[in-house]
């Protein structure tokens, strides 16, 4: 199949669950219930008529500085200024020493690649996207980051191999983010 | 000091797309069948544990909706959660209030309906299981996608391949088709393990376990109390847990479960079985966390059944079919039998109670010479852990 004519994975999932809402709703004209038999095991089946989108709002309050400087194209973390420990993903406590006095620190951009997978599979909010591969990098500071790897065939990526952090746009929802790009062969 | 429990009944539902029952029907077979086992009434239940994770089903309170529906209500309850360790979870509070004296007879009770959600939603939900905000919302993580990040560090390190993986699908499906209560009753070739589509790469779709709905219940009971329900009690010995961090970049390793590690420790600790990396020596039969085969990789390790990077080589051997030296995942495991999720643990702690008593399917019963079975259960990609120890001799005696 050319990319052209390439269908997502939503695309397709979105066009099975229609034709099945298609025939629920014609069920529910001719019986006056939302029932169906079950495609496989004929069990009768009554199809939701009550339902909700799930969306958050999460507080990033504390940790505002490190959107601030991502849009700088900065990549920063945070440091207790009391037992010195480096925290990735960036928190506004720490429970070490139990003190909440943080400075913000950037982090190196380069690390090396420990372990990495393709999502074939999609959850349905990133069924939208081709198959995308994610690694975790280890940073000289001995810290990890979980990313998205720029590739298109993991088995060209090892194990070992150096890894560059750039700061990226992500596409279509367009808001800014991190990846990873291979810095070497 | 904690008073001894035993496990006097057991139920287990059928696994697998249960489309032809609801919430309620589904945990009543598992119920009744336990009542029925343990020869007691709702009335003697005094606290009954819940297991589900939900989200993917309509009932937002599991608990109540099943304890009325099975007749337990108006008995104490609340719905746990660790993830693909709920089950554990559930199994360790009722023998703690069973333990410290709070009630003399308790029950425990798996339940998870995944089936009521398509697939893409069920998938979304699994994924969430980690740290939303820094793993899933930007990089879409998937449960399968996890544990291929472990799969991938294992075979680099210790040169285990995708074959290797394969063999713990196909043993396990070989015991599952001995199970007429596991989802899959079909056994699988390597070569169609093999030819199978990536779900997460290097995992394929039968090195992954499937959306299963199912239920199942164990009663336990003080010792004083069981010795007069039953003549054949099955000891809970010990009971290790732990877990790890939320995101899985905060690990240092990724060839081995450490949650796992130090449940086990735990365990083996309690029971006071502790040398070396030949642990299966002390038990007839295993039930392992193989939610995908490179968990039960692990398993054999973190159980030190072998040493770190030689548990595929216990595949390779056939060393956990019946015969080698410890049989794991009789049942069909997570991979065959089936991983409704909040059912999973109390469904490995009642297949290991009939494995005790000798009362399965004949081409799937271990030999019982030790009297000693281990549960190993993970939540999450090693988030939870639990290992319990079961014993057809009461501790200390
Ligand atoms: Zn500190």
């Amino acid at each position: 199949m050319s990319r052209e004519e390439k269908v997502s994975q939503r695309e397709l999932f979105d066009k099975q669950m229609k034709e099945f809402e298609e025939f629920v709703e014609s069920m529910k004209d001719s019986l006056g219930l939302p029932t169906f038999p079950d495609m496989k095991s004929g069990a009768l089946q009554w199809y939701d008529q009550r339902w909700i989108t799930t969306r958050f709002v999460i507080s990033v309050e504390g940790i505002k500085e490190f959107f601030d400087k991502l849009i700088d194209g900065k990549f920063v973390t945070t440091k207790c200024r009391s037992c010195g420990e480096l925290y990735f993903p960036p928190q506004k406590d720490c429970p070490k020493c139990r003190k909440s006095d943080m400075e913000w620190v950037e982090l190196s951009r380069e690390g090396e690649l420990l372990t990495y997978t393709q999502i074939n599979v999609k959850p349905y909010s990133f069924s939208h996207y081709d198959d995308y591969i994610v690694g975790i990098v280890r940073l000289p500071e001995g810290i990890n980051v979980t990313a998205w790897i720029r590739a298109d065939d993991p088995s060209k990526l090892r194990i070992g191999m150096k890894m560059r952090l750039e700061i990226v746009r992500r596409k279509p929802e367009n808001y800014i983010t991190y990846e990873w790009v291979p810095a070497e062969e | 000091m904690a008073r001894d429990v035993a496990i006097v009944g057991v139920g287990h539902s059928r696994y697998g797309v249960r489309s032809d029952v609801n919430i309620g029907e589904l945990a009543w077979e598992s119920i009744s069948m336990a009542l029925d086992d343990a020869g007691l009434e709702q009335r003697d239940i005094e606290y009954f544990v819940v297991s589900s994770v939900g989200g993917w089903s309509s009932e937002y309170l599991p608990a109540v909706v099943i304890g009325e529906y099975s007749g337990l209500t108006p008995k104490g309850t609340a719905r746990v959660e660790a993830a693909c360790a709920s089950g554990s979870a559930a199994v360790k509070l009722a023998y703690d209030m069973v333990a410290s004296g709070s009630v003399d007879i308790a029950m425990a009770i798996g339940l998870e309906k995944m089936n009521e959600s398509p697939t893409p939603t069920v998938v979304e939900f699994i994924g969430r299981a980690g740290n939303y905000f820094w793993e899933f919302h930007n990089f879409g993580l998937t449960f399968p996608g996890y544990y291929a990040l472990y799969a991938t560090a294992y075979m680099d390190r210790y040169g285990a391949t995708e074959e290797d993986l394969c063999l713990a699908a196909v043993k396990n499906h070989y015991y599952g088709a001995r199970n007429p209560k596991a989802h899959f009753q079909k056994e699988v070739t390597l070569e169609k393990c093999m030819s199978s589509r990536y779900i997460a790469w290097p995992l394929k779709l039968y090195d992954c376990s499937p959306i299963t709905d199912g239920s199942s219940a164990v009663i336990l009971a003080s010792g004083e109390v069981a010795r007069e329900l039953t003549d054949t009690p099955v000891w809970i010995e010990a009971i290790g847990h732990a877990s790890d961090t939320a995101n899985l970049s905060k690990r240092d390793d990724f060839t081995y479960l450490r949650a796992a590690r130090l449940a086990a420790e735990q365990a083996y600790m309690q029971a006071g079985i502790l040398d070396g990396y030949e642990m299966y020596k002390y038990f007839d039969v295993a039930e392992v966390h193989d939610c995908f085969t490179i968990a039960e990789v692990m398993a054999y390790e973190d159980l030190r059944f072998a040493k770190p990077g030689e548990g595929h080589k216990m595949l390779r051997d056939g060393e956990t079919y019946i015969g080698g030296k410890i049989p794991v995942n009789l049942s069909g495991g997570l991979k065959a039998k089936g991983h409704p999720i909040g059912a999973t643990g109390v469904g490995m702690v009642a297949e290991l109670t009939n494995q005790l008593l000798q009362r399965v399917e004949k081409d799937r019963q271990a030999p019982i010479e030790k009297g000693r079975a281990i549960a190993h259960n993970v939540g999450g990609t090693g988030h939870y852990a639990y290992v319990t120890i079961l014993s057809l001799d009461r501790p200390g005696r």
